[in-house]
Protein backbone atom coordinates (compact mmCIF):
# COMPACT_ATOMS: atom_id res chain seq x y z
CA UNK A 1 0.00 0.00 0.00
CA UNK A 2 1.31 3.63 -0.93
CA UNK A 3 1.63 5.37 2.56
CA UNK A 4 3.09 8.59 3.76
CA UNK A 5 1.95 12.07 2.04
CA UNK A 6 0.53 10.21 -1.14
CA UNK A 7 -1.89 8.36 0.81
CA UNK A 8 -3.10 11.13 2.70
CA UNK A 9 -3.86 13.04 -0.75
CA UNK A 10 -5.32 9.97 -1.83
CA UNK A 11 -7.53 9.88 1.30
CA UNK A 12 -8.64 13.09 0.79
CA UNK A 13 -9.35 12.87 -2.98
CA UNK A 14 -11.37 9.78 -1.82
CA UNK A 15 -13.60 11.50 1.20
CA UNK A 16 -14.22 14.58 -1.31
CA UNK A 17 -15.49 12.31 -3.80
CA UNK A 18 -17.61 10.09 -1.69
CA UNK A 19 -18.89 12.83 0.30
CA UNK A 20 -19.53 14.90 -2.48
CA UNK A 21 -21.02 12.08 -4.71
CA UNK A 22 -23.67 11.18 -1.67
CA UNK A 23 -24.71 14.23 -1.25
CA UNK A 24 -25.47 15.22 -4.88
CA UNK A 25 -26.64 11.89 -5.51
CA UNK A 26 -29.38 12.53 -2.81
CA UNK A 27 -30.52 15.48 -4.64
CA UNK A 28 -30.80 13.31 -7.60
CA UNK A 29 -32.89 10.46 -6.03
CA UNK A 30 -35.49 13.05 -4.78
CA UNK A 31 -35.77 13.89 -8.31
CA UNK A 32 -36.06 9.92 -9.36
CA UNK A 33 -38.27 9.26 -6.45
CA UNK A 34 -40.68 11.88 -7.62
CA UNK A 35 -40.99 10.87 -11.57
CA UNK A 36 -40.98 7.60 -10.63
CA UNK A 37 -43.79 7.41 -8.40
CA UNK A 38 -45.77 9.72 -11.28
CA UNK A 39 -44.86 6.61 -13.73
CA UNK A 40 -46.46 4.48 -11.09
CA UNK A 41 -49.39 6.49 -10.63
CA UNK A 42 -49.74 7.41 -13.65
CA UNK A 43 -49.47 11.25 -13.95
CA UNK A 44 -46.75 13.69 -14.92
CA UNK A 45 -44.93 14.83 -12.21
CA UNK A 46 -42.77 17.98 -11.80
CA UNK A 47 -41.57 18.87 -15.15
CA UNK A 48 -42.29 22.98 -14.97
CA UNK A 49 -39.01 23.84 -13.33
CA UNK A 50 -36.74 25.76 -16.16
CA UNK A 51 -33.77 27.57 -17.12
CA UNK A 52 -33.17 30.20 -19.44
CA UNK A 53 -30.05 29.88 -21.46
CA UNK A 54 -29.84 31.70 -24.39
CA UNK A 55 -33.36 33.06 -25.01
CA UNK A 56 -34.13 29.49 -25.01
CA UNK A 57 -36.13 27.27 -21.92
CA UNK A 58 -34.67 24.11 -20.81
CA UNK A 59 -36.49 21.92 -18.19
CA UNK A 60 -34.60 18.71 -18.44
CA UNK A 61 -37.39 16.33 -17.22
CA UNK A 62 -37.67 18.34 -13.85
CA UNK A 63 -34.36 17.57 -12.39
CA UNK A 64 -34.05 21.21 -11.80
CA UNK A 65 -37.23 20.81 -8.91
CA UNK A 66 -34.89 19.46 -7.08
CA UNK A 67 -32.00 23.01 -7.22
CA UNK A 68 -35.27 24.96 -7.15
CA UNK A 69 -36.48 23.12 -3.86
CA UNK A 70 -32.56 23.47 -2.25
CA UNK A 71 -32.24 27.15 -2.92
CA UNK A 72 -36.17 27.76 -1.65
CA UNK A 73 -35.27 25.84 1.28
CA UNK A 74 -32.22 28.15 2.33
CA UNK A 75 -33.70 30.77 2.11
CA UNK A 76 -37.08 30.19 4.20
CA UNK A 77 -37.49 31.13 7.90
CA UNK A 78 -35.53 29.55 10.07
CA UNK A 79 -36.41 30.04 14.15
CA UNK A 80 -35.68 27.63 17.47
CA UNK A 81 -38.89 26.67 19.04
CA UNK A 82 -38.76 28.61 22.50
CA UNK A 83 -39.55 25.72 24.39
CA UNK A 84 -37.23 23.56 22.99
CA UNK A 85 -33.50 22.22 24.30
CA UNK A 86 -31.62 24.94 22.13
CA UNK A 87 -28.58 22.71 21.75
CA UNK A 88 -30.16 18.78 21.23
CA UNK A 89 -32.86 20.64 18.70
CA UNK A 90 -30.28 21.93 16.75
CA UNK A 91 -27.53 19.13 17.00
CA UNK A 92 -30.73 16.22 15.91
CA UNK A 93 -30.38 17.01 12.16
CA UNK A 94 -26.64 16.81 11.92
CA UNK A 95 -26.68 13.81 13.91
CA UNK A 96 -28.77 12.21 11.58
CA UNK A 97 -26.98 13.08 8.23
CA UNK A 98 -23.22 12.57 9.35
CA UNK A 99 -22.99 9.05 10.45
CA UNK A 100 -25.00 7.47 6.81
CA UNK A 101 -22.27 9.71 5.35
CA UNK A 102 -19.60 8.25 7.32
CA UNK A 103 -20.87 4.15 7.26
CA UNK A 104 -19.12 4.68 3.27
CA UNK A 105 -15.72 4.85 4.90
CA UNK A 106 -15.51 0.81 5.15
CA UNK A 107 -17.10 0.21 2.11
CA UNK A 108 -15.18 -0.83 -1.29
CA UNK A 109 -15.99 0.71 -4.23
CA UNK A 110 -13.43 -1.09 -6.62
CA UNK A 111 -10.37 -3.22 -6.79
CA UNK A 112 -7.06 -1.99 -6.01
CA UNK A 113 -5.22 0.35 -8.10
CA UNK A 114 -1.28 0.02 -9.06
CA UNK A 115 -0.84 3.01 -10.63
CA UNK A 116 2.48 1.75 -11.94
CA UNK A 117 0.81 -1.33 -13.88
CA UNK A 118 -2.33 0.65 -14.93
CA UNK A 119 -1.69 -0.62 -18.70
CA UNK A 120 -0.26 -4.28 -18.12
CA UNK A 121 -2.74 -6.94 -17.56
CA UNK A 122 -2.90 -8.14 -14.08
CA UNK A 123 -0.25 -10.72 -12.73
CA UNK A 124 1.44 -10.79 -16.34
CA UNK A 125 4.49 -10.42 -16.93
CA UNK A 126 6.61 -6.67 -16.18
CA UNK A 127 3.92 -6.75 -13.69
CA UNK A 128 5.04 -4.93 -10.54
CA UNK A 129 3.03 -6.50 -7.46
CA UNK A 130 5.39 -4.89 -5.04
CA UNK A 131 4.67 -1.82 -5.89
CA UNK A 132 2.68 0.58 -4.11
CA UNK A 133 -1.24 0.59 -4.61
CA UNK A 134 -4.19 2.47 -4.04
CA UNK A 135 -7.78 0.89 -2.33
CA UNK A 136 -10.32 1.65 -3.63
CA UNK A 137 -12.03 2.20 0.02
CA UNK A 138 -11.59 4.77 2.04
CA UNK A 139 -10.47 3.28 5.46
CA UNK A 140 -8.41 -0.53 5.77
CA UNK A 141 -9.04 -0.39 9.61
CA UNK A 142 -9.32 -4.33 10.83
CA UNK A 143 -12.78 -3.95 12.47
CA UNK A 144 -14.59 -3.35 9.09
CA UNK A 145 -17.70 -4.38 9.60
CA UNK A 146 -18.20 -2.84 13.30
CA UNK A 147 -17.29 0.79 12.02
CA UNK A 148 -21.08 0.08 10.03
CA UNK A 149 -22.70 -0.88 12.64
CA UNK A 150 -21.41 1.94 15.10
CA UNK A 151 -22.07 4.39 12.21
CA UNK A 152 -25.64 2.78 11.69
CA UNK A 153 -26.35 2.52 15.43
CA UNK A 154 -26.03 6.58 16.13
CA UNK A 155 -28.25 6.94 13.41
CA UNK A 156 -31.27 6.54 15.66
CA UNK A 157 -29.93 9.28 17.94
CA UNK A 158 -30.63 11.90 15.41
CA UNK A 159 -34.36 10.50 15.12
CA UNK A 160 -34.61 10.43 18.89
CA UNK A 161 -32.96 13.74 20.05
CA UNK A 162 -35.59 15.12 17.50
CA UNK A 163 -38.47 13.93 19.19
CA UNK A 164 -37.22 14.20 22.32
CA UNK A 165 -36.24 18.47 22.20
CA UNK A 166 -38.95 19.75 20.13
CA UNK A 167 -41.81 20.18 22.79
CA UNK A 168 -44.23 18.84 20.89
CA UNK A 169 -46.33 15.62 21.33
CA UNK A 170 -46.57 14.35 18.42
CA UNK A 171 -42.38 14.85 17.86
CA UNK A 172 -42.23 12.99 21.00
CA UNK A 173 -44.48 10.24 19.56
CA UNK A 174 -42.64 9.87 16.58
CA UNK A 175 -38.72 10.15 18.48
CA UNK A 176 -39.91 7.51 20.31
CA UNK A 177 -41.67 4.86 17.48
CA UNK A 178 -38.14 5.68 15.94
CA UNK A 179 -35.91 4.85 18.82
CA UNK A 180 -38.02 1.61 19.21
CA UNK A 181 -38.39 0.45 15.17
CA UNK A 182 -34.55 1.36 14.65
CA UNK A 183 -33.55 -0.80 17.67
CA UNK A 184 -35.33 -3.64 16.83
CA UNK A 185 -34.29 -3.71 13.56
CA UNK A 186 -30.82 -3.20 14.32
CA UNK A 187 -30.62 -6.56 16.23
CA UNK A 188 -31.83 -8.64 13.33
CA UNK A 189 -29.07 -6.56 10.86
CA UNK A 190 -26.55 -7.58 13.09
CA UNK A 191 -27.41 -11.33 13.37
CA UNK A 192 -28.43 -11.97 10.08
CA UNK A 193 -24.90 -10.99 8.70
CA UNK A 194 -22.67 -13.42 11.43
CA UNK A 195 -24.17 -16.61 8.62
CA UNK A 196 -21.93 -14.52 6.29
CA UNK A 197 -19.37 -14.13 8.54
CA UNK A 198 -18.75 -17.99 9.13
CA UNK A 199 -18.94 -18.41 5.24
CA UNK A 200 -16.46 -15.34 4.22
CA UNK A 201 -14.32 -15.89 7.54
CA UNK A 202 -13.81 -12.21 7.76
CA UNK A 203 -15.47 -9.23 9.19
CA UNK A 204 -13.41 -6.69 6.63
CA UNK A 205 -15.91 -5.92 3.64
CA UNK A 206 -13.25 -5.67 1.00
CA UNK A 207 -12.05 -9.32 1.48
CA UNK A 208 -15.28 -10.59 1.90
CA UNK A 209 -16.08 -9.02 -1.96
CA UNK A 210 -12.21 -11.16 -2.81
CA UNK A 211 -14.00 -14.20 -1.53
CA UNK A 212 -17.05 -13.33 -3.84
CA UNK A 213 -14.83 -12.68 -6.62
CA UNK A 214 -12.89 -15.89 -6.49
CA UNK A 215 -15.84 -18.23 -5.07
CA UNK A 216 -19.70 -17.34 -5.76
CA UNK A 217 -21.82 -13.94 -4.63
CA UNK A 218 -22.57 -13.95 -1.17
CA UNK A 219 -26.42 -14.44 -2.33
CA UNK A 220 -25.95 -17.95 -3.41
CA UNK A 221 -24.39 -18.68 -0.15
CA UNK A 222 -26.82 -16.81 2.26
CA UNK A 223 -30.25 -16.80 0.33
CA UNK A 224 -32.44 -16.44 3.77
CA UNK A 225 -29.82 -13.82 5.23
CA UNK A 226 -30.11 -11.62 1.94
CA UNK A 227 -33.96 -11.56 2.58
CA UNK A 228 -33.85 -10.87 6.73
CA UNK A 229 -30.90 -8.14 6.08
CA UNK A 230 -32.96 -6.30 2.64
CA UNK A 231 -35.86 -6.24 4.70
CA UNK A 232 -34.62 -4.88 8.19
CA UNK A 233 -31.94 -2.50 6.08
CA UNK A 234 -35.24 -0.93 4.50
CA UNK A 235 -37.24 -0.97 7.90
CA UNK A 236 -33.86 1.31 9.30
CA UNK A 237 -34.17 3.37 6.67
CA UNK A 238 -37.54 4.79 8.31
CA UNK A 239 -39.34 5.18 4.65
CA UNK A 240 -42.85 3.34 3.78
CA UNK A 241 -43.62 0.92 4.46
CA UNK A 242 -41.80 1.00 7.59
CA UNK A 243 -42.64 4.87 8.25
CA UNK A 244 -44.98 4.65 11.14
CA UNK A 245 -42.02 7.30 13.18
CA UNK A 246 -43.27 9.61 10.43
CA UNK A 247 -46.57 8.68 9.70
CA UNK A 248 -48.61 11.84 8.53
CA UNK A 249 -51.71 10.60 8.81
CA UNK A 250 -51.55 9.80 12.45
CA UNK A 251 -48.76 12.20 13.91
CA UNK A 252 -48.08 15.00 11.46
CA UNK A 253 -44.67 14.38 10.55
CA UNK A 254 -43.10 12.67 13.70
CA UNK A 255 -40.26 13.46 15.31
CA UNK A 256 -39.74 16.59 12.24
CA UNK A 257 -42.75 18.22 12.84
CA UNK A 258 -40.89 21.26 14.56
CA UNK A 259 -38.07 21.27 12.13
CA UNK A 260 -37.69 24.12 9.38
CA UNK A 261 -37.19 23.58 5.60
CA UNK A 262 -33.48 23.45 5.63
CA UNK A 263 -33.51 20.76 8.70
CA UNK A 264 -36.13 18.93 7.86
CA UNK A 265 -34.81 18.63 4.51
CA UNK A 266 -31.05 17.60 6.32
CA UNK A 267 -33.12 14.53 7.72
CA UNK A 268 -34.95 13.87 4.30
CA UNK A 269 -30.89 13.85 3.00
CA UNK A 270 -30.12 11.79 5.46
CA UNK A 271 -33.03 9.29 4.72
CA UNK A 272 -31.61 9.45 1.28
CA UNK A 273 -28.40 8.88 1.93
CA UNK A 274 -29.30 5.94 4.59
CA UNK A 275 -31.09 4.30 1.17
CA UNK A 276 -27.91 4.42 -0.99
CA UNK A 277 -25.59 3.07 1.98
CA UNK A 278 -27.52 0.38 3.27
CA UNK A 279 -28.15 -0.81 -0.86
CA UNK A 280 -23.99 -0.53 -0.97
CA UNK A 281 -23.90 -2.75 2.12
CA UNK A 282 -25.71 -5.27 0.71
CA UNK A 283 -24.37 -4.94 -2.88
CA UNK A 284 -20.99 -5.80 -1.11
CA UNK A 285 -21.77 -8.51 1.12
CA UNK A 286 -24.74 -10.42 -1.18
CA UNK A 287 -24.07 -9.11 -4.82
CA UNK A 288 -20.68 -9.59 -5.11
CA UNK A 289 -19.43 -5.27 -4.76
CA UNK A 290 -17.76 -4.20 -7.55
CA UNK A 291 -17.61 -7.30 -9.62
CA UNK A 292 -18.99 -7.79 -13.10
CA UNK A 293 -19.80 -11.46 -13.53
CA UNK A 294 -17.32 -13.30 -14.89
CA UNK A 295 -14.77 -10.92 -15.18
CA UNK A 296 -11.67 -11.19 -12.63
CA UNK A 297 -8.87 -9.00 -12.08
CA UNK A 298 -6.96 -10.76 -15.53
CA UNK A 299 -9.67 -10.16 -17.63
CA UNK A 300 -13.57 -12.28 -18.35
CA UNK A 301 -13.11 -15.73 -17.43
CA UNK A 302 -15.68 -17.95 -19.71
CA UNK A 303 -15.16 -21.44 -19.07
CA UNK A 304 -18.71 -21.93 -18.37
CA UNK A 305 -19.97 -21.28 -21.93
CA UNK A 306 -16.72 -23.32 -23.72
CA UNK A 307 -14.37 -20.41 -24.57
CA UNK A 308 -11.31 -22.21 -22.49
CA UNK A 309 -9.00 -19.01 -23.41
CA UNK A 310 -9.82 -16.07 -21.10
CA UNK A 311 -10.75 -12.48 -22.95
CA UNK A 312 -7.46 -10.12 -21.18
CA UNK A 313 -7.92 -6.52 -20.06
CA UNK A 314 -5.56 -3.94 -18.86
CA UNK A 315 -5.48 -3.33 -15.42
CA UNK A 316 -7.23 -0.18 -15.98
CA UNK A 317 -10.10 -1.43 -17.85
CA UNK A 318 -10.80 -4.03 -15.39
CA UNK A 319 -10.94 -1.30 -12.25
CA UNK A 320 -12.96 1.40 -14.76
CA UNK A 321 -15.56 -1.49 -15.36
CA UNK A 322 -15.64 -2.75 -12.20
CA UNK A 323 -16.41 0.90 -10.18
CA UNK A 324 -18.98 1.57 -12.67
CA UNK A 325 -20.59 -1.93 -11.97
CA UNK A 326 -20.78 -1.19 -8.41
CA UNK A 327 -22.45 2.09 -9.05
CA UNK A 328 -25.32 0.03 -11.52
CA UNK A 329 -25.56 -2.47 -8.72
CA UNK A 330 -26.09 0.02 -5.83
CA UNK A 331 -28.38 2.32 -8.34
CA UNK A 332 -30.88 -1.04 -9.37
CA UNK A 333 -31.40 -1.68 -5.53
CA UNK A 334 -32.31 1.73 -4.73
CA UNK A 335 -34.89 1.67 -7.33
CA UNK A 336 -36.10 -1.62 -6.19
CA UNK A 337 -36.45 0.00 -2.26
CA UNK A 338 -38.25 3.27 -4.00
CA UNK A 339 -40.45 0.84 -5.90
CA UNK A 340 -41.10 -1.17 -2.45
CA UNK A 341 -42.00 2.28 -1.21
CA UNK A 342 -44.34 3.26 -3.99
CA UNK A 343 -46.35 -0.32 -3.73
CA UNK A 344 -46.78 -1.06 -0.24
CA UNK A 345 -49.11 0.88 2.43
CA UNK A 346 -47.93 2.06 5.52
CA UNK A 347 -47.72 -0.97 8.27
CA UNK A 348 -49.07 -0.71 11.69
CA UNK A 349 -46.73 -0.03 14.34
CA UNK A 350 -47.44 -3.52 16.24
CA UNK A 351 -47.21 -5.29 13.05
CA UNK A 352 -43.74 -3.27 12.08
CA UNK A 353 -42.38 -4.78 15.73
CA UNK A 354 -44.05 -8.08 15.65
CA UNK A 355 -42.01 -8.69 12.33
CA UNK A 356 -38.86 -7.85 13.61
CA UNK A 357 -38.88 -9.39 16.94
CA UNK A 358 -40.94 -12.80 15.68
CA UNK A 359 -40.18 -13.68 12.53
CA UNK A 360 -36.75 -12.15 11.54
CA UNK A 361 -35.21 -12.40 14.76
CA UNK A 362 -35.71 -16.28 15.33
CA UNK A 363 -35.50 -16.61 11.54
CA UNK A 364 -31.99 -15.47 12.13
CA UNK A 365 -31.12 -17.51 14.85
CA UNK A 366 -31.91 -20.08 12.73
CA UNK A 367 -29.82 -19.06 10.02
CA UNK A 368 -26.62 -19.09 11.72
CA UNK A 369 -27.11 -22.48 13.38
CA UNK A 370 -28.09 -23.75 9.62
CA UNK A 371 -25.18 -22.08 8.26
CA UNK A 372 -22.82 -23.89 11.40
CA UNK A 373 -24.26 -26.98 10.19
CA UNK A 374 -23.76 -26.86 6.71
CA UNK A 375 -20.19 -25.69 7.13
CA UNK A 376 -19.51 -28.44 9.43
CA UNK A 377 -20.51 -30.84 7.11
CA UNK A 378 -18.63 -29.09 4.15
CA UNK A 379 -15.51 -28.61 6.19
CA UNK A 380 -15.49 -32.55 7.14
CA UNK A 381 -15.79 -33.97 4.16
CA UNK B 1 -9.09 12.02 30.52
CA UNK B 2 -6.00 9.66 29.70
CA UNK B 3 -8.20 8.95 26.40
CA UNK B 4 -6.89 11.39 24.50
CA UNK B 5 -2.68 11.26 24.83
CA UNK B 6 -3.75 7.52 24.16
CA UNK B 7 -5.39 8.06 20.97
CA UNK B 8 -2.69 10.70 19.80
CA UNK B 9 -0.15 7.81 20.58
CA UNK B 10 -1.88 5.19 18.83
CA UNK B 11 -2.88 7.24 15.40
CA UNK B 12 0.54 8.65 15.21
CA UNK B 13 2.47 5.23 16.20
CA UNK B 14 5.15 3.84 13.24
CA UNK B 15 3.51 0.36 11.82
CA UNK B 16 4.24 -2.73 13.42
CA UNK B 17 4.63 -5.74 11.28
CA UNK B 18 2.01 -7.57 10.19
CA UNK B 19 -0.59 -4.98 11.00
CA UNK B 20 -1.15 -1.28 9.62
CA UNK B 21 -0.88 1.15 12.18
CA UNK B 22 -3.90 2.81 13.17
CA UNK B 23 -2.94 6.00 11.77
CA UNK B 24 -3.73 4.14 8.81
CA UNK B 25 -6.97 2.39 9.51
CA UNK B 26 -8.45 4.82 11.53
CA UNK B 27 -7.02 8.18 10.16
CA UNK B 28 -9.37 8.13 6.81
CA UNK B 29 -12.93 7.65 8.94
CA UNK B 30 -12.12 10.63 11.13
CA UNK B 31 -10.77 12.59 7.72
CA UNK B 32 -14.43 11.38 6.37
CA UNK B 33 -16.33 12.46 9.65
CA UNK B 34 -14.64 15.83 9.76
CA UNK B 35 -15.48 16.35 5.77
CA UNK B 36 -19.11 15.37 6.37
CA UNK B 37 -19.49 17.04 9.69
CA UNK B 38 -18.07 20.39 7.43
CA UNK B 39 -21.12 19.84 4.51
CA UNK B 40 -23.77 19.17 7.13
CA UNK B 41 -22.33 22.29 9.15
CA UNK B 42 -22.24 24.57 6.05
CA UNK B 43 -25.65 23.29 4.96
CA UNK B 44 -27.15 23.64 8.75
CA UNK B 45 -25.33 27.56 9.14
CA UNK B 46 -26.30 28.76 5.98
CA UNK B 47 -30.24 27.94 6.68
CA UNK B 48 -29.82 29.41 9.75
CA UNK B 49 -28.60 32.68 8.72
CA UNK B 50 -29.99 33.29 4.94
CA UNK B 51 -33.49 33.14 5.97
CA UNK B 52 -35.51 36.20 7.21
CA UNK B 53 -36.47 36.31 10.70
CA UNK B 54 -39.64 37.53 11.94
CA UNK B 55 -41.12 35.27 14.91
CA UNK B 56 -44.88 35.96 15.99
CA UNK B 57 -46.51 34.34 18.91
CA UNK B 58 -48.58 32.01 16.93
CA UNK B 59 -45.25 30.81 14.87
CA UNK B 60 -43.91 30.02 18.08
CA UNK B 61 -46.50 27.98 19.28
CA UNK B 62 -45.87 24.01 18.90
CA UNK B 63 -47.63 22.40 15.94
CA UNK B 64 -50.72 20.47 17.63
CA UNK B 65 -53.69 21.24 15.59
CA UNK B 66 -53.91 25.00 16.55
CA UNK B 67 -55.02 24.33 20.33
CA UNK B 68 -52.67 25.16 23.54
CA UNK B 69 -50.32 22.11 24.09
CA UNK B 70 -51.87 20.40 27.73
CA UNK B 71 -49.71 18.08 30.04
CA UNK B 72 -45.56 18.03 31.52
CA UNK B 73 -43.16 18.67 28.56
CA UNK B 74 -42.17 15.03 28.73
CA UNK B 75 -45.02 12.63 29.36
CA UNK B 76 -44.99 9.63 31.30
CA UNK B 77 -44.34 6.75 28.20
CA UNK B 78 -45.88 3.24 27.77
CA UNK B 79 -43.46 0.21 29.24
CA UNK B 80 -43.44 -1.40 26.31
CA UNK B 81 -40.83 1.11 25.36
CA UNK B 82 -38.14 0.35 28.04
CA UNK B 83 -38.83 -3.15 27.76
CA UNK B 84 -37.71 -3.05 23.76
CA UNK B 85 -35.04 -1.39 24.82
CA UNK B 86 -33.69 -4.00 27.41
CA UNK B 87 -33.97 -6.86 24.54
CA UNK B 88 -32.12 -4.49 22.33
CA UNK B 89 -29.52 -4.27 24.64
CA UNK B 90 -29.26 -8.39 25.21
CA UNK B 91 -29.18 -9.26 21.78
CA UNK B 92 -27.07 -6.78 20.16
CA UNK B 93 -25.08 -7.63 22.76
CA UNK B 94 -25.02 -10.92 21.66
CA UNK B 95 -24.42 -10.24 18.10
CA UNK B 96 -21.33 -8.75 18.82
CA UNK B 97 -20.14 -11.46 20.70
CA UNK B 98 -20.56 -13.44 17.88
CA UNK B 99 -18.66 -11.44 15.09
CA UNK B 100 -15.03 -12.96 16.38
CA UNK B 101 -16.48 -16.33 16.97
CA UNK B 102 -17.86 -16.24 13.02
CA UNK B 103 -15.36 -14.86 11.32
CA UNK B 104 -13.05 -18.03 13.09
CA UNK B 105 -15.93 -20.54 13.24
CA UNK B 106 -14.50 -22.99 9.85
CA UNK B 107 -10.84 -23.57 11.80
CA UNK B 108 -12.79 -24.15 15.14
CA UNK B 109 -14.19 -27.27 14.10
CA UNK B 110 -17.04 -29.01 16.31
CA UNK B 111 -15.99 -27.77 19.60
CA UNK B 112 -16.72 -23.97 18.49
CA UNK B 113 -19.97 -25.58 16.77
CA UNK B 114 -20.96 -27.19 20.35
CA UNK B 115 -19.89 -23.83 22.44
CA UNK B 116 -21.30 -21.37 20.83
CA UNK B 117 -24.52 -23.00 20.14
CA UNK B 118 -25.04 -23.69 23.79
CA UNK B 119 -24.30 -19.66 24.37
CA UNK B 120 -27.21 -19.57 21.49
CA UNK B 121 -29.24 -22.08 22.72
CA UNK B 122 -29.40 -20.12 26.30
CA UNK B 123 -30.37 -16.65 24.73
CA UNK B 124 -33.04 -18.88 22.44
CA UNK B 125 -34.36 -19.59 25.83
CA UNK B 126 -34.49 -15.79 26.99
CA UNK B 127 -36.68 -14.96 23.72
CA UNK B 128 -38.76 -17.61 23.87
CA UNK B 129 -39.45 -16.69 27.90
CA UNK B 130 -40.17 -13.19 26.85
CA UNK B 131 -42.30 -14.25 24.42
CA UNK B 132 -44.25 -16.32 26.90
CA UNK B 133 -44.18 -13.40 29.41
CA UNK B 134 -45.73 -11.39 26.72
CA UNK B 135 -43.02 -8.53 26.19
CA UNK B 136 -43.39 -9.01 22.48
CA UNK B 137 -47.05 -7.94 22.57
CA UNK B 138 -47.77 -4.74 20.88
CA UNK B 139 -51.43 -4.71 20.41
CA UNK B 140 -52.24 -3.18 23.58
Amino acid sequence: MITGTTFWIATAIKVFAIVFGLVNLGAILLWVERRQSALIQDRMGPNRASIKLFGKEFRVAGLLHSAADGVKMLWKEDFVPPGADKLLYQLAPVISLVPPLCLFAVIPFGPSIYPDNLRRVFGSEGWNAAASYIPLHISMADSGILVVFAMASSGVLGAALAGSSSDNKFSLLGGIRAASQMVSYEVTMGLSLVGSFMVFQTVRLEQMVQWQVDHVWGIFVQPLAFILFFTAAVAETKRVPFDAPEGESEIVAGYFTEYQPMKMGMFALGELVEVMTSSALITTIFLGGWQFPFLKLDGFHLEMFGIAKPIVLSHLAVVIISAITFVVKVGLLVLLQMQIRWTLPRFRYDQIMKLGWRILLPASLINILLTGIVLLFVNAR
Amino acid sequence: MQLVPTLIQALTAVDTAGSLSLRYQYGPIFAMLGFALVVAGAVFSLATFLGPKNPTPEKLIPYESGSPTTGAKHVRLSVKFYLTALLFVVFDIEAVFLYPWAALYQSLGWQGFVEMFVFLAALSIALIYCWKKGALEWET
